[in-house]
């Protein structure tokens, strides 16, 4: 069986820090990592090639030549090969432009028997891409998969819902995006990384895979940013004195303002 | 090709609906749609998708559609992605709506993107706030990225329909208009072989299992000022109203009235839930270096020089034994009028 | 400068697994049961750890001396005693059997010592023979076959959980060093037998012990290399562990560093955080810089052995002095601390005293000066 497992590297968002003089993000010495989700699809690649040798483990990313950090990671936890695309002209791409040129690169790999990919990725949270690769490959798609049982060309899978799941079957090839429940991803090994660095990591840049410039990119992205601020900062908090009931009156009166119930 | 974005009209609402009951996001997004419907001085539409759901249009006129298009087959009872990508894509192809709003729900996020693949248009996703640009029309989608860290307003200028997912419980519910109607378009699905690629063999409902503390989006945390084990029982009825989980400072478990798993703080576990409620705890530096990065922190202490204060965004200056009691009154309370 | 683009990903698997593993929980149970884990042991054995620098036919991670300083100064960053558990097999156990084991030996006793099914222990130390190897009183006898073995080792670090010891015993009284031979015992022979396990101050979770050797017969095909050479197969394995100790060193400095910056800026005292007052951030920059310093000697002694240039040296002055400045380090982090830092809830309490034993074990200061005045005078 050939996997392909789509991933992106991202800046660790737990790490990032608002400047609080300027108001503007810190990007700087925020560690770029593997996207938790896209860790959990690769797990579960890496467990069905555990339990078949003969399943064969390829990583996708799209993103600037840094992006091969995070691909040897992938190789040391033991993905059989990995691809980065990466061009100028894929700079600026929207969901919409990405997931096309993740298609064109499934495509040009060829006789792939299933998609996996990360729900969503930490840093835009739009959980877009991976149904969209589907769409665009003709492949039928679950998202928020938290179990895979293949049996034969049938996968039989639990989409998680929000109080509960559904058992979906659906032929394979497929598409099928990963949450967290799928499987903890294991831990990279010396030997891993010392193999994966004897390894080439194939680049595939806009002509390799026959795009036009105006399919790639910012140019091909119906979205644009209009405007980024940081959210306005907590200010010094409200203080409520008097009866418990009129106390409790006034807090829930701002909570429903700001919907935090 | 250049799209003619003058043949797009009408604000569409994604009617999402389970077991023949329309999901809280839904409503809500009536509400947002109305107002975006009427700065563009143009209709607010519902689609609605499902099995026998056609009782459901008097509720979406209610909340302020002026039309709903309604598709009505056994193929539709369960949300499946192609069956419902196909029919509304059909549908949008049709009647060129210029902006579609879906709740962020499982359902939601799934369907938004297949959508906008079919009708070649963006998506935001996750949207906290919707606005018309008084200008030219169109549409300002705002929402979270980077965990929070930032906010960005996308735009979709070329491309119809605007198409974004809006968070649930964002959105404010509009109120309920009993004599409100409108009209219904009916949708005439047809599915061949092949169509839908997805079979749903089984739904589980599953009750929330017990969260952790780390993933708890409702944490309710005691500390000394509790005086004694039982009041943690007070505590726990307040988090079952909310949904949480019950924590405690080091003082707590130092005391014994509670295990070490519940300690939030340097030597304990360090939280970041929407909505964190401290009651009697003083706020020390170890405790506060636990949870001082929670959405909204709600502090509620007898003495009103206790350094939790200073980074609560509420507090409460009482007896925690006063005022957790009637937070419980008034958010059963909320939950009578909810269900009405 | 010494660590390419593959040590750097090396860090970053030893640093999350370290983080994700050696949670509080996790780190008090070892220290009130003084036991250490054993399903956090396999996940060690599986993350490569056991054999980083060990060939790949064997079950190795087919990697280099500074790959086994980075994971080793993770580990210990996290966690002192869980360090000692990385070391052993890499080093005290992996290496005599590495530079000097038979093939057959490699296969039986290396390869699961890799994979972590086996434990190893280190026996040279005697209760009258520390830091004087060479005065040691256990005796191997040949008897047909077999060696006899009686005596008794002392402070012999995982010694009641070791499934087999590399025991170093006297074959020839009367050449002193050049009478030592080195025999590969199963713990389970008749006549082994371990002492009560010491109550240590620190590095609490490997139980240490003597082991008692009466009367124990080993057939002569468990010798570790050649007869009467066992000294220097000791004195070698050394020089590699001298390395390893400066990397738990420089490990549990930066943990003690890492906690007294934070507390730095946290602690308010006076109306400000106690940061912003010299007398703290001067020490803060006195730790940091010994750090760096000794870091520096670390790795250019593991960069010496990976180009194959005498690190004998190098490793005696990375061991002394990250050792001695680990302890200052951290007896500055209890102090910075203030009263919070004498309590075992606050991590710095348990670095102090897991620090103590570094400049002990493993050759004294005392030795390692000795050693590296002797290269210099020689």
């Amino acid at each position: 069986m050939k996997i392909v497992v789509c991933a992106k590297q991202v800046p660790d968002t737990t790490e990032v820090r608002i400047d609080p003089v300027k108001g503007t993000l810190i990007r700087e010495g925020v560690p770029s990592i593997l996207n938790p989700d896209d860790a959990n699809a690769l797990e579960a690649a890496l467990a069905m090639k555990d339990q078949n040798p003969d399943t064969e483990v390829i990583v996708v990313t799209m993103g600037p030549p840094q992006a091969q950090y995070m691909l040897r990671e992938c190789l040391a936890m033991g993905a059989d090969s990995a691809i980065l695309l990466s061009d100028r002209a894929f700079g600026g791409a929207d969901t919409w432009a990405t997931s096309h040129t993740i298609a064109a690169a499934i495509k040009k790999i060829g006789n792939v028997d299933l998609v996996l990919a990360g729900r969503q990725a930490i840093d835009g949270d739009t959980a877009q891409v991976g149904p969209q690769v589907a769409m665009r490959l003709g492949l039928p798609a679950v998202t928020y998969v938290q179990n895979i049982e293949i049996e034969g060309d049938m996968a039989k899978v639990q989409r998680q819902l929000e109080l509960g799941y559904e058992v979906i079957e659906v032929k394979l090839p497929c598409l099928l995006t990963a949450v967290k429940e799928l499987g903890e991803p294991r831990y990279m090994t010396i030997a891993g990384i010392v193999d994966a660095y004897e390894k080439e990591i194939t680049l595939w840049g806009r002509e390799d895979l026959g795009l036009d410039p105006s399919e790639c990119g910012l140019k091909a992205s119906p979205t644009r940013v209009f405007r980024s601020f940081t959210p306005p900062v907590k200010g010094k908090g409200e203080i409520f004195t008097g009866t418990a009931d009129g106390m409790v009156r006034d807090l829930m009166v701002r909570l429903k303002e700001k919907h935090y119930i | 090709m250049e799209k003619d974005l003058t043949l797009y009209h009408g604000v569409w609402v994604f009617a999402e609906q389970r077991h023949g009951k329309l999901m809280q996001v839904a409503i809500e997004l009536l509400g947002e749609g109305r107002k975006l419907a009427d700065d563009i001085g143009t209709e607010l539409c519902a689609v609605l998708l499902g099995e026998d759901v056609k009782d459901l249009t008097q509720e979406l006129f209610a909340y302020g559609a002026d039309k709903v298009y309604l598709a009505e087959d056994k193929e539709l009872n369960t949300y499946r992605t192609d069956a419902y990508t196909k029919v509304i894509t059909e549908a949008i192809k049709t009647y060129k709506p210029e902006i579609v709003l879906l709740g962020a729900t499982h359902i939601g996020r799934d369907l938004g993107p297949n959508l906008a693949v079919e009708v070649d248009t963006g998506l935001t996703a996750d949207c906290t706030r919707l606005e018309i640009d008084p200008e030219d029309k169109k549409l300002k989608q705002t929402r979270p990225a980077f965990g929070g860290n930032l906010m960005a307003t996308i735009i979709c200028p070329e491309h119809r329909p605007q198409m974004s997912t809006v968070r649930p419980g964002v959105m404010e519910k509009p109120s309920y208009q009993a004599d409100r109607s409108g009209e219904i378009v009916t949708l005439k699905p047809e599915f061949k072989d092949g169509d839908i690629r997805t079979q749903v063999v089984e739904v589980v409902q599953d009750l929330k299992s017990a969260v952790s503390l780390t993933d708890a989006e409702f944490i309710v945390s005691g500390g000394k000022g509790l005086g004694n084990p039982e009041g943690f029982e007070l505590l726990q009825q307040l988090a079952d109203r909310l949904g949480g989980v019950v924590a405690s400072s080091r003082a707590a478990v130092d005391e014994g009235w509670i295990s070490p798993t519940h300690q939030v703080g340097q030597t304990g576990t360090t939280v970041k839930p929407k909505i964190y409620v401290a009651c009697g705890i003083s706020g020390a530096i170890q405790h506060l270096a636990g949870m001082q990065n929670s959405d909204v922190i709600i502090a509620i202490n007898i003495n009103e020089n206790a350094p939790i204060f200073e980074v609560a965004t509420y507090g409460l200056v009482g007896d925690l034994y006063e005022v957790v009691p009637a937070m419980i009154e008034e958010l059963d309370q909320l939950k009578v009028e909810e269900a009405y | 400068m010494f660590f390419t683009e593959q040590h750097e990903l090396i860090r970053k698997h030893a640093r999350d697994f370290a983080e994700k593993e050696f949670t509080k929980e996790v780190l008090d149970e070892i220290e009130n049961t003084a036991e250490f884990p054993k399903e956090i042991f396999k996940k060690m054995a599986d993350a490569g750890f056991f054999g980083i620098k060990m060939p790949k036919e064997l079950g190795g991670g087919g990697s280099d001396h500074r790959a086994y300083v980075i994971v080793m100064e993770e580990i210990s960053r996290a966690s002192g005693i869980a360090s000692i558990y990385v070391s052993s097999p890499n080093s005290l156990m992996g290496s005599p059997f590495l530079m000097v084991g038979t093939k057959e030996q490699k296969e039986k006793y290396l390869r699961p010592m890799i994979s972590g099914e086996k434990i190893f222990c280190f026996g040279l130390t005697e209760p009258g023979a520390g830091s004087d190897a060479g005065g040691m009183t256990t005796t191997a006898v040949e008897d047909g076959d077999d060696y006899i073995l009686n005596g008794r080792k002392t402070f012999i670090t995982a010694a009641p959980l070791a499934d087999y010891a590399v025991i170093f015993a006297k074959t020839d009284m009367s050449k002193g060093t050049r009478g030592i031979t080195s025999f590969i015992v199963d713990m389970t022979l008749p006549g082994v037998s371990c002492g009560k396990p010491e109550d240590k101050m620190g590095m609490i979770g490997c139980a240490t012990s003597d082991i008692i050797l009466e009367n124990v017969r080993v057939p002569k095909s468990e010798i570790l290399g050649k007869l009467n050479r066992g000294f220097s197969t000791a004195m070698k394995t050394l020089d590699v562990g001298r390395i390893g100790v400066a990397s738990q060193a420089i490990g549990i400095a930066q943990a003690a560093i890492d906690e007294s910056t934070q507390y730095a800026k946290e602690r308010k005292q006076f109306g400000r955080p106690i940061a912003n007052f010299q007398a703290i951030s001067f020490m803060l920059a006195d730790m940091e810089t010994k750090l760096n310093a000794a870091k520096l000697l670390t790795y250019h002694a593991a960069y010496l052995k990976d180009t194959n240039q005498d690190a004998s040296k190098a490793a005696s002055m990375a061991k002394y002095y990250a050792s001695e400045v680990c302890n200052e380090i951290c007896a500055k982090a209890v102090q910075i601390h203030g009263g919070y830092g004498y309590i075992k809830e606050y991590k710095v309490e348990k670095l102090y005293r897991d620090a103590r034993v570094l400049t002990i074990y493993e050759g004294t200061s005392q030795v390692q000066q000795m050693v590296i005045a002797a290269q210099m005078l020689k």
